[in-house]
């Protein structure tokens, strides 16, 4: 019988799993659970593009697109980061189109990174960076963000991770899971720190339009910062689009151009349906994106004002679709914490720690649901709260 | 619609502090709003949206279109009005297109139905036709699913 361990990349044997999965997989063998632990819009896709994907699909064109996308869509791109950034990029060049931002973040990493760069992961943060680096043979290193500084990256932090192998750093804003976001004054702050290093700079952007209060600014914005940073951003959250798989990345001409190389031998080229689906996203679904923006406000509302009552402290986001309030008022872990949540009121959230080990001591709740539906899970949790201390 | 009405909308039930939060505001003052809206007229009441299907099983709901001729001094407010005045309708609204009311009338079979209109509707005076549309079955009322909820299709827990 073949020996499997013997076939099996070293690499990848070492590398764990997402610690979201496991707690996925408690989850689902219990009955009658509501769950606020996922990260997708609960809204389905606009009308408008659901119908120029149903015509893309009568018309028949199913062909591969030219590998960095189709042109008219890479435009639309370039003429959405002038409107929203002001920043000039060249869709002939300086964009590609990815299957989603996961692909982006993955295939700009594996071009940047040579054995034994360090690559600085501001956490806590979505799980597949150090992932991705640690199979490039990169060495994560993870700036741990505090809940006293709102989980913004601030420059004392970023400075005592900076050594003389620093290469990139992955600067994920609004983030998952916190909501935290970076203003432009708190960009200002870091960017001569990492102009002095020569550090390059990874801006997942994924949740750019999912801002309460005020606009996102990118870090390419700020004083020549454009020339060292990659942008990733899609259509998943922003639109609702998370099953099209599409997203895309701007980046200097050079960088892209090496970049497309990884994009052409691994996946060709993204969803044509979706790449049809996506220009009539940014030509035509602005208000849309508006209304949810507005609905997600009004739970965000709900949902901090709730925690806080119920005696778990929660920093007020204002971006993404999560808020992340402390636990460490009931003395128990995380995953202790989430673990008798679930078995004991059915209620599914995501501990902190899955995001990285300053994460432990938070949940994760995503208000990616109905008001319905919150509003019957806060009451469950606060049941929970209740009966721990009676304990 | 200003925001605390189509919150109201969606769900009659939230609490003011509930609604404070959402919107930013006090309790105090959305309890003074929602009071102004009650005073002018704007919000004229609040009820429920029940399952017919379940709760009274024996209920027959018809929507009946209706010609009418509006008179000189007796238009079609005043008929709607009219017609408004019987228990048995729900909802009265003056349209436009082939006919001129639609009205809702609910009773308690197709029979007391069908003799409501025959006695009632079809003699008041400036009636020139009725048609009668049993309704068979629901299946949104406004802007709720009635038939079952939509099922959540995303996993418990995405990163």
């Amino acid at each position: 019988m073949i020996n499997y361990d013997n076939v099996l990349s070293e690499k990848i044997k070492t590398l764990k799993p997402s610690g979201i999965r496991k707690f996925f997989d408690i989850a689902q063998t219990i009955d009658g659970v509501i769950s606020l632990g996922v990260g997708e819009p609960d809204f389905p896709t606009p009308w408008a593009i659901r119908s120029v994907a149903i015509s893309t699909l009568e018309k028949g064109k199913t062909v591969y697109t030219s590998n960095s996308g189709l042109l008219q869509l890479r435009e639309e791109i370039a003429e959405y980061i002038k409107r929203k950034n002001n920043l000039e990029y060249n869709p002939h060049n300086e964009i590609i189109v990815t299957v989603g931002g996961s692909e982006a973040i993955d295939i700009s990493l594996r071009t940047l990174i040579n054995p034994g760069d360090e690559v600085l992961i501001v956490e806590p943060c979505f799980v597949c960076y150090a992932p991705i680096v640690t199979l490039c043979g990169g060495i994560p290193v993870s700036i741990n963000t505090k809940v006293e500084d709102n989980f913004k990256l601030t420059p004392q932090i970023l400075k005592e991770k900076i050594t003389d192998k620093s290469k990139v750093l992955v600067l994920p804003f609004p983030s998952n899971p916190t909501g935290a976001i970076m203003t432009r004054e708190d960009l200002l702050e870091i960017v001569d720190i990492i102009k002095e290093n020569n550090i390059f700079v990874l801006s997942d952007e994924i949740y750019s339009e999912l801002t309460y209060g005020r606009k996102h600014c990118s870090i390419a914005e700020i004083n020549e910062m454009q020339e060292r940073t990659i942008i990733v951003n899609g259509f998943s959250k922003a639109f609702a689009m998370t099953g099209w798989r599409l997203g895309y990345l701007a980046a200097p001409e050079p960088i892209v151009t090496q970049i497309l190389k990884i994009h052409q031998y691994a996946i060709m080229c993204s969803p044509t349906v979706s790449q049809y689906a996506a220009i009539e996203a940014l030509k035509n679904c602005e208000n849309e994106v508006e209304k949810m923006v507005n609905e997600y406000d009004k739970r965000r509302r709900l949902l901090v004002d709730s925690f806080n009552n119920m005696g778990l402290e929660c920093f007020n986001p204002e971006g993404a679709f999560y808020v992340f309030p402390s636990i460490k008022s009931t003395g128990l872990s995380s995953e202790e914490f989430c673990e008798r949540l679930l078995f004991e009121q059915k209620v599914a959230v995501v501990p902190g720690n899955a995001f990285g080990e300053s994460g432990e001591g938070f949940i994760r709740v995503s208000y990616a649901y109905s008001l319905k539906h919150l509003i019957e899970a806060l009451k469950r949790i606060e049941k929970f709260i209740n009966s721990l201390k009676k304990d | 619609m200003e925001e605390l009405l189509s919150l109201l909308k969606q769900n009659a039930r939230l609490s003011n502090e509930q609604l404070a939060v959402m919107l930013g505001d006090t309790p105090e003052s959305i309890a003074k709003k929602i009071e102004e809206y009650e005073k002018k007229g704007i919000i004229k009441g609040y009820s429920v949206i029940l399952n017919d299907e379940v709760v009274s099983k024996d209920t027959v709901t018809a929507f009946i279109e209706l010609k009418v001729t509006p008179k000189r001094d007796y238009g079609f407010d005043d008929l709607a009005r009219t017609v408004m005045m019987y228990d048995e309708v729900e909802s009265v609204a003056l349209i436009s297109g082939d006919y001129d009311l639609a009205v809702t009338v609910s009773g308690e079979s197709l029979k007391n139905i069908a003799l409501f209109v025959a006695e009632r509707l079809s003699t008041i005076d400036g009636v020139l036709s009725t048609a009668t549309h049993f309704v068979l079955k629901r299946y949104k009322e406004k802007g709720i699913f009635i038939e079952k909820e939509v099922v959540d299709e995303r996993s418990f827990i995405s990163p």
